[in-house]
């Protein structure tokens, strides 16, 4: 069977197709496995992201040999890498202010540090403002 | 930049005029052209020459890129070890940049680098906090990674 150009381009396509849909399972193994919110996070973030992005990537090259070219897919996969980042930041930042616990694995808590330090301070503060309003 | 952006519409346009064809192509060539003519007279017109900052943003997308695919093959180290030896925690990192959308940026790329998450921005834009997967033998790697990315954000914005 002789194999064209299109067919070497449309294979390129399903491949990347392929691997997407591989990185989604492992991203999802991943969210499965890890101990606590903000390692899951890790994997949601990265992993589904690079998932998507190969799909839409591999969809893209598919159609254009195909039919044509379609813009409205590198919109997709503009909206997703800018997006998801973010989603991955916003939900793991709620995690910490709701208080969720870290795994007991964790060895190092700097922002924890930073907040008790502030709010001491604004305890001393407090009681500083309240004791000159007695006097 | 936006200037000079505007100066080389204007030259394609004109070219579109004076060939009398009005098409993508003729358009492109116009573009072309007022590239060069901006280049040769780029002692004469305020800002650098703008392809320059294009350049780098060409490469600043190039390095995300490749972050994102190492990130990746990180992942899945973690994921199939049957015991990831994993030490996760919090560190911070102190910021150069100033504006909200490098430090936006900033984030968005340390979110998607191997090992990182952003969680925290600290209130006076000074410091952000980053929750990394492996805090011991990273950290200063990841310093590292941070300087080069630091780096390539002002490269484009000043």
């Amino acid at each position: 069977m002789p194999l064209s150009v299109s067919d070497i381009v449309e294979f390129l396509g399903v491949l990347l197709i392929l691997i997407g849909s591989i990185m989604a399972v492992i991203s999802a193994i991943g969210i499965i496995r890890f101990p606590d919110v903000y390692t899951r996070s890790h994997a949601g973030t990265k992993s589904s992201t690079l998932a998507v992005l190969l799909t839409l990537l591999g969809a893209l090259i598919f159609f254009w040999v195909r039919d044509s070219f379609s813009v409205r897919l590198i919109l997709g996969i503009v909206f997703v890498f800018l997006t998801a980042p973010v989603s991955g930041h916003l939900i793991s930042r709620a995690a910490y202010r709701a208080r969720v616990k870290m795994s007991d694995l964790t060895v190092e808590d700097e922002l924890g540090d930073a907040i008790r330090a502030y709010e001491e301070d604004n305890d001393d503060s407090d009681k500083e403002a309240k004791g000159d309003k007695g006097e | 930049m936006a200037f000079q952006i505007v100066i080389n519409l204007i030259i394609a346009v004109m070219w579109m005029f004076l060939s009398e064809s009005y098409t993508g192509v003729s358009f492109i060539t116009g573009y072309l052209l007022g590239i060069l003519l901006l280049f040769l007279l780029r002692r004469f017109i305020p800002g650098n020459f703008y392809m320059h900052r294009f350049f780098k943003i060409i490469k600043l997308v190039l390095i995300f890129t490749k972050e994102l695919v190492l990130s990746n093959v990180e992942m899945v180290k973690y994921i199939y070890t049957p015991e990831p030896d994993v030490e996760p925690g919090i560190f911070e990192l102190p910021l150069d940049l100033t504006s909200n959308w490098e430090i936006n940026l900033l984030a968005n790329f340390i979110s998607l680098t191997p090992g990182t998450l952003t969680i925290a921005v600290s209130e006076d834009n000074s410091k952000l906090y980053i929750h990394a997967m492996n805090i011991e033998n990273i950290d200063e790697e990841i310093r590292s990674i941070k300087n080069t990315f630091e780096k390539a954000i002002m490269e484009v914005t000043r």
